[in-house]
């Protein structure tokens, strides 16, 4: 069996200002993954992330990039690794193609071999025709991309990726999607930190939420999904109502004359509900789920655990 | 994309990549001080003229000799030196806290270079300005004296040693800085005054006996007085002296430079 593409064991860090950011976190994941690493604001993402490509120093633990001990073997674990950060890391007073000549080097690529790869990566990710302009005078989106392209420079086997497509628009976030895609097709492991959880739905196989510094989910993202046991719909009602009509089994809010709200269990039927409402006069035009499947499952954990 | 990836195996299997990362810390170095070359090259020109002209041309001639030659053939290997130690802290300092400041040092710091090769890029950064400073305000010193040089190889020797040593300080003030205005401090307050006091216009002999031994706590009195034997051939203090406090300054800088780097300060959280 081949080493995991991450290994992380009893991972902590307390900040010098007695914050603990993780409480001795436990994480594997396998080569050729697309891993989603979920949770929220302040839960330790960013410094799990930090850890791993060293700008933040942990307390404890160990950690593995592709067998290559962090500690141990610092060249070689940092070789395999590349980073998408969330902010705009880059020198904005220097040229693109510098940007990723400058990273090629930094990782002991010669100029002469960088140059076609920089070329390969630039045109692959639209940057082609900006290559000789200063970045800071990039858009967010194609900064966005300059990021990526840099990380993958060095052709690592795993990419960590830290919200690669906030501030990113629709179209250029599908595009974004599709090249992720096509490398971990190519074998390169993927770890991805997002908010938009629908980018996890559709892009990843496993996950992990960590929140206050813990694991609190780990699983395949279909399985996560099976536990799921209530999703909300909303129907959008072709006439006001003034009271809520009553469903038995069925928990309904109407949030406003013309949308409804019903909750509905896991092996329950939908049948049931319009039913219910044709025979309350009740007609529906249109329907919809109220939030992502994995945003109100990750709604539920998180805030289950806060209350505990 | 296989095939490069077959590339990528080759480049790191065969490459050395901490020779590479050094060249490509250097020349991105190098690049920013000549691109900026109006910010970093000409104002010590133009102050160093100024200098020539009022201390050596106008003021020189009223002093009339020191040690044996005219004022201004005494001040230049001063203010040769002086546009070294400015020069190399400055570059140094300015370019490492851009980097933390613009957060581009992690490009760095997230790649496989060794910590010795960070500091190594930026203090022959910081020597190749402060080298060509010198040449230049060599270059414009002939137009005022008649230079000779009597020892070359402690003119080289100390000219390195001293960009060397300045620039590992500058490095240690850019690791703590936090604003802007931190950069500025030490040489404000520090490298300018110790550098007036350091020999460069006058010779200790001047001093009462108990201010010239304070003088000799400064260590840009030993650079000066070394870079003058150089040119000129004479000297306030020990050569050997001058050689083992520099060396000694130097080797202790680098190992504080290096373990501050190691430790993360002011880079990692």
């Amino acid at each position: 069996m081949s080493t995991p593409a991450l290994s992380i064991q009893q991972l902590s860090k307390i900040y010098d200002n007695g914050f603990v950011a993780l409480k001795g976190i436990d994480l594997t994941v396998e080569r050729g993954d697309f891993f989603a690493l979920l949770g929220p604001n302040g839960a330790g993402k960013s410094t799990t992330i930090g850890i791993l490509c060293s700008l933040v120093t942990k307390s404890s633990g160990d950690v593995s990039v592709m067998g290559f001990n962090i500690d141990r073997d610092f060249g070689m674990a940092k070789r395999h690794l590349g980073v998408v950060p969330q902010e705009f890391n880059f020198n904005q007073f220097e040229k693109v193609e510098n940007i990723l000549i400058n990273t090629a080097g930094y990782h002991g690529i010669p100029r002469s071999e960088a140059i076609p790869r920089i070329h390969h990566y630039l045109k692959k990710l639209g940057l082609w025709d900006k290559r000789d302009v200063m970045s800071r005078a990039l858009s967010g989106g194609m900064k966005r991309r300059l990021l990526i392209a840099r990380a993958l420079v060095h052709q690592p086997d795993l990419l960590i990726l830290d919200e690669p497509t906030a501030g990113v628009d629709i179209e250029l976030r599908r595009g974004m999607w599709d090249f992720l895609s096509e490398i971990n097709q190519q074998g390169t492991t993927i770890i991805l930190t997002t908010h938009y959880l629908e980018e996890a739905e559709a892009l990843c196989r496993n996950v992990a939420i960590i929140n206050h510094g813990e694991i609190i989910a780990r699983s395949s993202i279909k399985d996560l999904l099976a536990t799921l046991h209530t999703v909300t719909f909303v129907c959008d009602l072709e006439k006001p109502l003034s009271a809520v009509p009553v469903i038995d089994g069925y928990e309904c809010t109407l949030t406003d004359a013309l949308s409804l709200e019903v909750e509905v269990d896991r092996g329950q039927s939908l049948n049931a509900v319009f039913v219910a409402l044709s025979a309350n006069n009740v007609a529906v035009t249109s329907m919809r789920t109220k939030t992502n499947r994995l945003e109100e499952l990750f709604v539920t954990l998180t805030s289950s655990k806060d209350a505990a | 994309m296989t095939q490069l990836r077959n590339y990528e195996a080759q480049a790191t299997d065969f490459g050395n990549p901490n020779w590479v990362a050094l060249q490509t810390i250097v020349r991105t170095e190098i690049r920013r001080f000549t691109r900026i070359w109006v910010q970093t090259l000409i104002p010590p020109a133009i102050t160093m003229t100024l200098y020539f002209i009022i201390f050596g041309s106008l003021i020189g001639q009223r002093i009339g000799s020191m040690n044996g030659f005219d004022y201004m053939a005494y001040i230049v290997p001063g203010l040769i030196m002086m546009s070294v130690i400015t020069n190399a802290y400055a570059n140094v300092s300015s370019s490492f806290f851009g980097a933390k400041f613009g957060k581009f040092i992690e490009e760095m710091l997230v790649s496989p270079i060794s910590n010795q090769t960070i500091l190594v890029g930026y203090i022959v950064g910081g020597v190749a300005r402060a080298l060509a400073v010198a040449v230049i305000v060599t270059g414009l010193s002939l137009f005022f004296t008649d230079l000779r040089v009597h020892n070359v190889f402690a003119v080289i020797s100390i000219a390195v040693l001293t960009a060397v040593l300045f620039s590992i300080l500058g490095l240690i003030n850019g690791i703590y800085a936090k604003r802007f205005d931190d950069v500025s401090i030490v040489p404000t307050f520090v490298l300018t005054p110790l550098t007036y006091l350091g020999g460069v216009f006058f010779s200790i002999e001047l001093l009462p006996s108990f201010w010239a031994s304070i003088a000799q706590l400064n260590p840009i009195l030993y650079v000066v007085n070394a870079f003058r034997f150089g040119i000129l051939g004479v000297s306030d203090i020990s050569l050997v002296w001058a050689y083992g406090i520099l060396i000694s300054l130097t080797l202790v800088s680098y190992m504080i430079a290096l373990r501050l780097l190691q430790n993360g300060a002011g880079v990692r959280s």
